[in-house]
């Protein structure tokens, strides 16, 4: 679908890395970028819920916090969540990934049929049913759990290469030279693996983000004081009537997050997968 | 073609055995897990000591874990769920009220995302590059990107709030009125992604021979597409049908709670903040079932619709 090949042709690529590091930078640059502390409440019998005004440009919350300054904060946790759990994600599909691809046999039999039933439960209904294993939820439970359920699609995608790739020429020719199992799966397979990987890892950060938000949307998420798009829209959706701000910048910096993120991993597919080249 | 279908239809069923038996192990695990002692503060809190002597008999807690999971197992089977603590009565009638509602909606969303999805796709492979295809596949994408409960909330604020078009929330008589804001909310996310897959299984069908045939008969596009691409594009949607399974289940939790629509979703979330534990894995092996199962489902269709499939895996 390039007008033009290789990345700079590739439109929604650009599209997905610009959203991206736009929203980075302003989440990384918080502290600096914030007007008001996103914690402040308004003093006293101070106005709360208000319109966005110069002060505040995104209008204030029920305690009359700065929403501007509460959606970057919020964009940190984000970016923390989504980003984090897939590299512990990303690690850990890749052990089992090479692992079931190299032997085969009985240690891929069980460590598929382990990836098979954690793949067979739709993944916020499990998020749920474990965050519900807690005896009280909170951000830390939600990064257990996304690691615990993220790994799946790293271990296929990882699988499926070592599978494909073990029986030819430059592997026998490592084992010839003595290289051990360790060796030839680490220094001679898994990069053969980094384009599918970089692929599913940016659709799975993507779904992390989404994730976070949802179990913190229905309240089995972060936790106040920590700031979250999810609970932030919880609160919007109580003054929908009478402050729709409050629901509307949340969600509209979470669209743009998981839109900039699934350009991105869209355009990577489209770029490195030989199959999708026209 | 009933004898060729009998070999690979059986060849997934067996496949089936161990998911079914890794599914009820790991809900059976987080039961054993979340339970503990059940003797626990947390419960402790809550449930009364009756209570809890019911879930030790129950549970069979004293016994070793194998046990425990064939008893579980054995009771599963005949439909027993256990007592949820909140309401002291079956789990699986609790469940067996919330599961209409939430049938109607995804119902309601699938044939949305189907028709709408089908159409958007249809309309951008007509002519492709052009900026109306650009326009519907931008919109596409959108819908994908969108997060379910926050698409939930404005289209409330609009229809709902705004225009008083829609009641905000609630199950209502069961009226249509009630019924069309989650449903479309919940449709969104999946019209997109049919809309995607409609469009590129379109484009790669129109490239075959048989339809340079048909143009060169004369035909004008609309009917060559309609006519003779459509039908073969259909297989990729039943794919696409499939993974619209997951996209209801997942979405069903949270569009369920912004609409305060009285299903199997809205259920299991307002279990997790009880802790009504039973009722919770109850939920979670519903869904997962009906995830299984309407996989299956979708499996057997391709090899009614590709015959080619029923050579190829039925080793």
């Amino acid at each position: 679908m390039a007008a033009r090949p290789g990345p700079l042709g590739h439109r929604g690529f650009l599209a997905g890395l610009a959203l991206v590091v736009l929203l980075a930078g302003a989440v990384l640059l918080a502290p600096l970028l914030a007007p008001h502390d996103p914690l402040a409440v308004a003093s006293g019998a101070g106005p709360t819920l208000e319109r966005p005004s110069t002060a505040h440009p995104l209008g204030t919350d029920a305690l009359g916090r700065d929403l501007l300054s509460r959606v970057l904060w919020a964009g940190r946790v984000s970016l923390a969540v989504g980003l984090g759990v897939e590299l512990v994600a990303v690690l850990i599909g890749c052990v089992i990934g090479v692992l079931a691809g190299y032997y085969g046999g009985a240690v891929d039999a069980v460590l598929m049929r382990a990836t098979d039933v954690v793949m067979a439960f739709p993944s916020l209904v499990l998020a749920i049913g474990l965050i519900a294993v807690f005896e009280r939820p909170g951000l830390d439970k939600v990064v257990i759990v996304l690691v615990a359920l993220g790994w799946t699609t790293i271990a296929r995608v990882a699988r499926g290469t070592v599978l494909a790739l073990k029986t030819r020429e430059f592997v026998q020719a490592a084992h010839a030279l003595g290289a051990g199992h360790v060796t030839i799966m680490v220094r001679h397979l898994l990069p053969n693996a980094v384009a599918p990987l970089l692929v599913a890892a940016t659709i799975g950060v993507g779904s992390n983000i989404v994730a976070e938000a949802g179990l913190s949307f229905l309240g089995l998420g972060a936790q106040s004081p920590t700031i979250s798009w999810g609970a932030m829209l919880a609160d919007g959706q109580t003054f929908l009537a009478t402050a729709p701000w409050v629901a509307v910048f949340p969600g509209l910096a979470l669209l743009l997050a998981v839109l900039g993120v699934n350009l991105l991993g869209d355009g990577l597919r489209d770029l490195l997968d030989p199959r999708f080249r026209e | 073609m009933l004898v060729d279908l009998g070999r690979p239809v059986l060849g997934r069923l067996v496949a089936l055995v161990p998911v079914l038996f890794g599914i009820t192990l790991l809900v059976f695990l987080l039961n054993a897990v979340a339970l503990g002692d059940p003797a626990r503060a947390a419960m402790g809190q809550r449930a009364d000591p009756e209570a809890l002597e019911r879930l030790r008999r129950d549970y069979a807690l004293d016994r070793p874990l194998p046990v425990q999971y064939a008893l579980w197992v054995g009771r599963l089977a005949r439909g027993d769920l256990g007592e949820s603590f909140r309401e002291q009565r079956p789990v699986a009638e609790v469940i067996a009220e919330r599961v209409p509602a939430t049938m109607r909606l995804a119902l309601a969303a699938t044939v949305i995302s189907i028709v709408a999805g089908m159409a958007i796709g249809a309309l951008a492979a007509v002519r492709p590059g052009s900026p109306l295809d650009h326009g519907l596949m931008t919109l596409a994408v959108l819908g994908i990107s969108t997060p379910v409960f926050w698409l939930g909330l404005m289209l409330s604020l609009v229809f709902a709030v705004t225009l008083d078009w829609l009641p905000v929330s609630g199950y209502g008589e069961g009226d249509w009125a009630h019924l069309a804001l989650p449903a479309f909310t919940l449709g969104a996310l999946h019209t997109g992604t049919v809309a995607r897959m409609t469009r590129s299984s379109l484009l790669e069908v129109v490239r075959q021979d048989y339809i340079a045939t048909a143009r060169a008969k004369g035909l004008p596009e609309w009917l060559v597409l309609i006519k003779h691409a459509f039908r073969n594009a259909l297989i990729p949607v039943v794919t696409v049908v499939g993974i619209g399974l997951a996209d209801l289940l997942v979405g069903a939790p949270l569009t369920e709670t912004v609409f305060a629509w009285p299903g199997l979703g809205r259920l299991l979330v307002s279990a997790v903040g009880q802790r009504d534990l039973p009722v919770v894995m109850g939920a979670v092996l519903v869904f997962a079932l009906v995830y299984v199962i309407g996989n299956l489902i979708v499996d057997l269709a391709y090899l009614v619709i590709d015959p080619r499939l029923r050579h190829e895996r039925a080793s």
